[in-house]
């Protein structure tokens, strides 16, 4: 694992980024009635920059997702989007403002094949609805193959692709519709080792690519590969914020696991089996 | 970075064969099935290969497949339809009462039968929607209102379980040759229902492959939550397909009313069930988002000649429900094998 870590890029000037600044969170919180998900929130989301944030569940990381997607609003604090205090009152309101949210979940349809999953609610077509499929099989080809996945066949349905390609299709497809900013939900949950490379190495691309990316996760160590900074949250709230050059995979990891937590559980556990 | 990952890269999937292509289409199980059936009962029965028979069977077949298109394009939807056979009655029922209680132009009986056809198709939809119960569900309910329906509003207007005749009202002749011409091309005798199925067939198929619309069909049966969530209208989309199954019964309805004059209340009871048969022999799945509409032609095709072929056999026609209950279990087994075939790599 170790000799794959190549440090992402952190730019030519060394980490110190000149490039800007797509969503930023002011001590931003939600409180569903007297529960309150999420409180204090400082997150600043770049172009060309991975931004992870973990946290175990129930940490409060779908409250941040859903804020920055559009599906709930913020009740303290403000965003800013392009420097702008926004309040998006729908998906398609994040979408237009080139917020892309790509769900674990909640993406494709396995039946459909690639091309047709590629271009699902935004076809290309011509008079009386006439579907482009040439053209739409060309682009959604070429569009991938930009990011490194080849599909040589893309009548296939999505669903016999590999999770990692699946996440890719989701992903290439927000990124050609326009996103500037794509919220990822642990992409890598679900895949194995391999397959977690492809989208890690997918990310990588899109980061490069100029795209800021929300990277959601409770992997430090698929984290840690890709990220440029980090935000770690517990019971709702920031527990550690820090950037690459200052932090290493163990701290984070740690913070991850809890720390204390995990020594107490580790003295719980050989109480049951000695 | 590479090294873990190399296999995903061009060259590890080679393009499939030519068979897994051919396998991938939905409706290679019906088009095999179909010649099967053919060449059976063109052995073993000999009134089969004779040419006005043909004539019969085509008859029989389109007058299913009109229904089984756009039944097997809302079940690709993923939603089924439980009244469409008593819809087509009702459709028949209505144009004919209408006319002949209000002594008024038989056009007018029909275009307010294709209005209530319509409606009805609407109205699943919208129950469908505001109840989020499964369609089996809705249109099982829908199926038996109508079926009370048809019944007792017959009775009330014409005094019987037949509706009145309708031959001698205004408009009569036009509408029959509109809805119930046929011609003769050197022995085969064909009925315009044939036509009507091709045109369907053609249509939908179309419209399920190559139109943006075909597309959101696909989504809303295949994943309604990742259709929605990115911005297909799944909710009007299976909202107009269950008006098209209304629609087709119109159609159905109207031709079956122009060719016998008078309707059975009871006529159409259990055709909805050979209409969900014709689509998954077809091809289409159960739980949608995969599916023919040739296929479902085909399964029509497939019941037209079964249902006739067991009497040209001098078989005990008795035995025709047991026939097409088998045949639907050994399709949807078929099916399920060739589609994973096809996905193999």
């Amino acid at each position: 694992m170790s000799t794959a870590a190549r440090r992402p890029t952190d730019g030519p000037d060394g980490g110190t980024s000149v490039t800007e600044t797509v969503i930023r969170l002011e001590d931003v919180g939600k409180s569903y009635g007297n529960v309150r998900a999420l409180h204090g929130i400082n997150l600043d989301v770049r172009q060309g920059e991975v931004t992870c944030v973990l946290g175990d569940n129930g940490a409060g990381k779908s409250t941040l997702i859903k804020i920055m997607a559009g599906l709930h609003d913020y009740t303290e604090g403000r965003m800013l989007v392009h420097g702008q205090v926004t309040h998006f009152g729908s998906p398609r309101q994040a979408l237009d403002a080139g917020i892309a949210t790509v769900y674990q979940d909640l993406a494709l349809a396995p039946l459909m094949s690639v091309w047709r999953n590629f271009f699902l609610g935004k076809e290309l077509h011509g008079p009386l609805g006439m579907l482009r499929v040439a053209q739409m099989k060309q682009i959604a080809d070429s569009e991938l193959r930009k990011m490194g996945i080849v599909i040589p066949d893309l009548d296939r349905p999505v669903g016999a692709l590999s999770g990692g390609q699946r996440q890719c299709v989701a992903i290439a497809r927000a990124i050609y519709f326009g996103a500037k900013v794509i919220i990822l939900d642990e992409p890598t949950a679900a895949l194995g080792v391999k397959q977690s490379g492809v989208v890690l190495k997918y990310i990588v691309k899109a980061r490069d690519a100029g795209l800021g990316v929300v990277f959601i996760t409770h992997n430090p160590h698929h984290a840690f590969l890709v990220g440029n900074r980090f935000v770690v949250l517990k019971l709702g709230e920031v527990s550690l914020e820090a950037k690459r050059d200052h932090i290493t995979l163990e701290q984070l990891t740690g913070e991850m696991a809890g720390g204390d937590e995990l020594t107490a559980l580790e003295h719980e556990l050989r109480d049951l089996h000695p | 970075m590479t090294t873990a990952t190399a296999d995903e890269g061009d060259g590890r999937v080679a393009a499939r064969p030519a068979y897994a292509r051919l396998l991938s289409f939905p409706a290679i199980g019906a088009l095999i099935g179909a010649i099967a059936v053919f060449v059976l009962f063109m052995a073993v029965a000999p009134p089969f290969r004779a040419i006005d028979n043909s004539g019969t069977i085509l008859y029989q077949a389109s007058t299913i497949g009109m229904m089984a298109v756009p039944v097997a394009l809302l079940m690709i939807g993923g939603e089924f339809d439980l009244s469409a056979g008593v819809a087509v009655t009702t459709a028949a029922l209505a144009a004919s009462m209408i006319a002949w209680q209000w002594s008024l132009n038989v056009w007018v009986g029909v275009l307010l039968s294709l209005v209530l056809a319509l409606g009805i198709g609407w109205f699943n939809g919208w129950l469908l929607q505001r109840t989020k119960l499964p369609s089996f569900l809705v249109t099982l309910g829908t199926f038996f209102i109508l079926q009370g329906c048809n019944l007792a509003v017959t009775k009330l207007v014409a005094g019987g379980v037949t509706s009145p005749r309708i031959t001698d009202i205004d408009g009569y002749d036009s509408a029959a040759a509109v809805f119930a011409s046929d011609i003769s091309i050197g022995g085969l005798h064909l009925e315009i229902t044939l036509l009507f199925w091709l045109v369907l067939t053609v249509v939908a198929a179309v419209a399920l492959t190559r139109l943006r619309i075909g597309n959101w069909i696909l989504a809303s049966g295949g994943d309604e939550a990742s259709a929605r969530a990115v911005g297909v209208p799944a909710a009007r989309t299976k909202t107009g397909l269950f008006m098209f199954v209304g629609f087709c019964a119109w159609l159905l309805g109207m031709h079956t009313l122009f060719n016998f004059d008078a309707v059975q209340t009871n006529m159409g009871i259990g055709n909805e069930f050979i209409y969900i048969i014709a689509a998954v022999v077809g091809g289409c799945l159960l739980t949608g988002g995969y599916g023919s509409v040739a296929g479902a032609s085909l399964g029509a095709l497939i019941y037209g000649m079964t249902n006739l072929g067991i009497t040209y056999a001098g078989w005990n026609p008795d035995w025709l429900k047991t026939f097409l209950g088998v045949m639907l279990v050994g399709a949807t087994l078929i099916n399920t094998f060739v589609r994973r075939q096809a996905a193999k790599r």
